[in-house]
């Protein structure tokens, strides 16, 4: 039977991924993202699960590297400084094609910068993060509820592509309580007949990301390249809340796309023919239908906490000729519903 | 049947086995493999000096050398 | 005929990539022989560090994971965790324990961890082309350390079996070497020793091996041995430094 009950976004998170049936848990402690660890410490060996506090991010990651290699579903959790240390780990993890969940509860930056929610590491999240030809698949909750399904349905996506999934959230989804349906059905299984279990009545098997022999890494990345290929074109996720005859759209994704749907309102009480679209998948982006979208609609506007990211992918997905600016606010400075519909009103003159 | 069998093919003549050989029964410099290394050969006709301690085995890095034992008559 | 030495059948049988003189191939086959003894080769399962010795699964007829360079024990607490009824062993160099992964092997242990770290000291790194190592020796020369490591300037090499042997966590920690026969029997002893109490599941076991590195030693294969003798053991001293008698501490 499915349950609605009040949950905070970490903890909505958390159990998403004990629904996800993730029994491994390795991480060490960051703000903003500390309600995560501190819940499955204690909820992860009840339910038969193992969690360990490393110690550091760069042990954790490797930790669950280990853990995917040997088949289970795992999940780590930090934010900016520590998603840094672990890029490494990232990198060989895609190399490898191991599946994991990792969350970046963001932290505003460079450096130590501040708590206060940011999409600061957008660039980060979606560019691979890490040296070599690869991508992460980030996933973008809006709400509490997502924050639970996003990370069922990211344990699934890490799966079905052997690649490691991002959740990418901020201290406003961490911290904020709202009502969550739990789920009833079971998450989708993929086997794993490539994990290491010991050679026992078969060949040895080996997961590595070194290919030193002629054309075998080119031959290795073309091959993630065609399941990155794959995935945009099954598996992107997009929100878009269309007027069909809208004259500018507004683009943004996670907790500022909360702010846009506010502003979006107030326009359209004023008359304003505004749609509205919100990435749910940051990579793969949803460039075919912002580029639908902007076949129709001459101006979009990217609204971000951060100086302008993901606005670089928004301008090489819309029609050619296609006005896109930019509502950006980084810093932990988080962006009023009046100073969007102002920017929208303004790129209406 | 000889008592030490050495993979030639693979040796690279790094000389642990003869140098603890305490009967000195192995010689380097044998015709070049196809590693391009002369390698390691048993000495010939002095099969019956062999104790078979497998010293000489037990110090190959590329573990390619076999000992054999003659079992005593009941 | 009997045969008194073979290959361990855990050993696979091919060419190695391992120069003349290399010991690598010693340490793959006290590993290949501890885990048939105990007949675990198809519940076994290997971590490689960076280095020479990544290529383990070319040798070794059991799974294998590579690692990032020195994180093999945060790898191997991974698997382990989820296989711990499986053995699970991690390979690593010098450069790759005893510098990059400092920190891995000291909290891995510290855990008690049940796993198994084979550590290959031949106080250079071997496959970036012959580097200063936190175990170089003083007054080595290396391609970093070209007028001999001075401890004014590098500090001095790092005795990691002691260090380790410091740790509540660690059940066993040995230092072996390689160079002779007589000092091969007690590394053989060693290894077996670290696996079989992996098996009977009493935490954390670490065997250090001083080995030769002729080509980045700039040395014979032969002098190399000497070299093992003469300027390591007495810096390194042999021995068991933590044995516990039974798995008091869970």
């Amino acid at each position: 039977m499915e349950e609605r009950i009040m949950l905070k976004g970490s903890v909505a998170l958390a159990e998403g991924a004990l629904t996800a049936g993730c029994r491994y848990y390795f991480g060490y402690p960051i703000t903003p993202q500390n309600d995560i660890p501190e819940y499955l410490s204690l909820h992860m060996p009840e339910r038969g699960g193992v969690f360990i506090q490393a110690e550091s991010e760069v042990a954790s990651i490797n930790m669950l590297l280990g853990a995917a290699a040997a088949g289970a579903r795992a999940m780590t959790s930090s934010s900016g400084p520590g998603i840094s240390l672990m890029q490494e780990g990232l990198s060989y993890m895609a190399g490898s094609e191991l599946p994991c969940v990792v969350v970046n509860i963001t932290r505003s930056g460079p450096g130590l910068g501040g708590i206060s929610p940011t999409q600061g590491d957008y660039k980060q999240a979606t560019c691979g993060g890490g040296h070599g030809d690869y991508y992460l698949i980030v996933l973008a909750p809006s709400s509490v509820q997502e924050m639970y399904d996003l990370t069922i349905r990211g344990f699934e996506l890490a799966d079905k592509y052997r690649n490691p999934v991002m959740i990418l959230g901020d201290a406003i989804l961490g911290q904020m309580k709202e009502p969550v349906t739990l789920r009833d059905a079971k998450p989708v299984t993929y086997d794993k007949p490539w994990a290491l279990t010991g050679p026992k009545g078969r060949k040895p098997q080996l997961v590595k990301s070194l290919y030193l022999k002629d054309g075998e890494m080119e031959v290795h990345n073309w091959k993630l390249a065609e399941k990155y290929r794959r995935l945009a074109e099954e598996d992107t996720m997009v929100e878009v809340d269309e007027d069909a005859d809208a004259d500018i759209a507004v683009v943004a994704y996670g907790s500022c796309a909360r702010i846009v749907i506010s502003a979006v309102e107030m326009a359209r009480e004023e008359g304003i023919r505004v749609s509205r679209i919100r990435p749910i998948t940051l990579y793969p982006f949803p460039s075919g239908e912002i580029r639908r979208v902007s076949e129709k609609v001459g101006r979009f506007l990217t609204v971000e906490m951060n100086t302008g990211q993901m606005v670089r992918d928004v301008r090489l997905s819309v029609a050619p000729g296609c006005d896109v600016r930019l509502l950006a606010r980084p810093g932990g400075a988080i962006p009023t519903p009046q100073q969007i519909l102002a920017e929208i009103r303004k790129a209406l003159e | 049947m000889p008592k030490v069998v050495i993979d030639e093919a693979r040796c690279k003549a790094c000389a642990f086995c003869a140098s603890v050989c305490p009967k000195k029964l192995i010689e380097l410099g044998g015709p070049i493999n196809q590693l391009g290394y002369q390698p390691a050969f048993f000495s010939p006709d002095r099969e019956g000096e062999c104790t078979s301690c497998a010293l000489c085995a037990e110090m190959c890095p590329d573990v390619l050398i076999e000992v054999f034992r003659e079992e005593k008559a009941s | 005929m009997k045969q008194v030495f073979k290959r361990p059948e855990t050993l696979i049988k091919t060419t190695t990539h391992f120069c003349p003189g290399c010991h690598h191939g010693t340490v793959h086959r006290l590993v290949a022989e501890a885990i048939d003894r105990l007949g675990v080769r198809e519940d076994t399962i290997g971590v490689a560090g960076v280095g020479c010795g990544v290529f383990l699964y070319d040798y070794l007829a059991v799974d294998v994971c590579e690692a990032p360079h020195g994180r093999a024990p945060a790898v191997a607490t991974g698997i382990k965790r989820v296989n711990p009824e499986k053995i699970v062993f991690t390979y690593q160099g010098d450069g790759d324990l005893a510098s990059i992964g400092m920190s891995e092997v000291v909290h891995t242990a510290n855990r008690g961890e049940n796993i198994t770290v084979i550590f290959v000291n031949n106080s250079v790194y071997g496959m970036t082309g012959g580097q200063m190592a936190p175990t170089t020796l003083l007054g080595q020369q290396t391609t970093t350390s070209p007028r001999g490591r001075d401890f004014h300037y590098d500090g001095y090499p790092i005795r990691m079996a002691e260090m380790l042997a410091t740790l509540e966590g660690v059940a066993f920690a040995a230092r072996v070497a390689v160079d002779k026969p007589a000092n091969l029997r007690k590394a053989k002893q060693a290894v077996n020793t670290a696996f079989e109490m992996q098996a009977k599941n009493m935490g954390f076991t670490f065997v250090e091996l001083l080995s030769a590195c002729p080509t980045n030693w700039y040395m014979t294969p032969l002098a190399a041995l000497r070299r093992i003798e003469e300027e390591m053991i007495p810096y390194y001293p042999l021995g068991i430094f933590r044995q516990r008698k039974a798995a008091d501490y869970l």
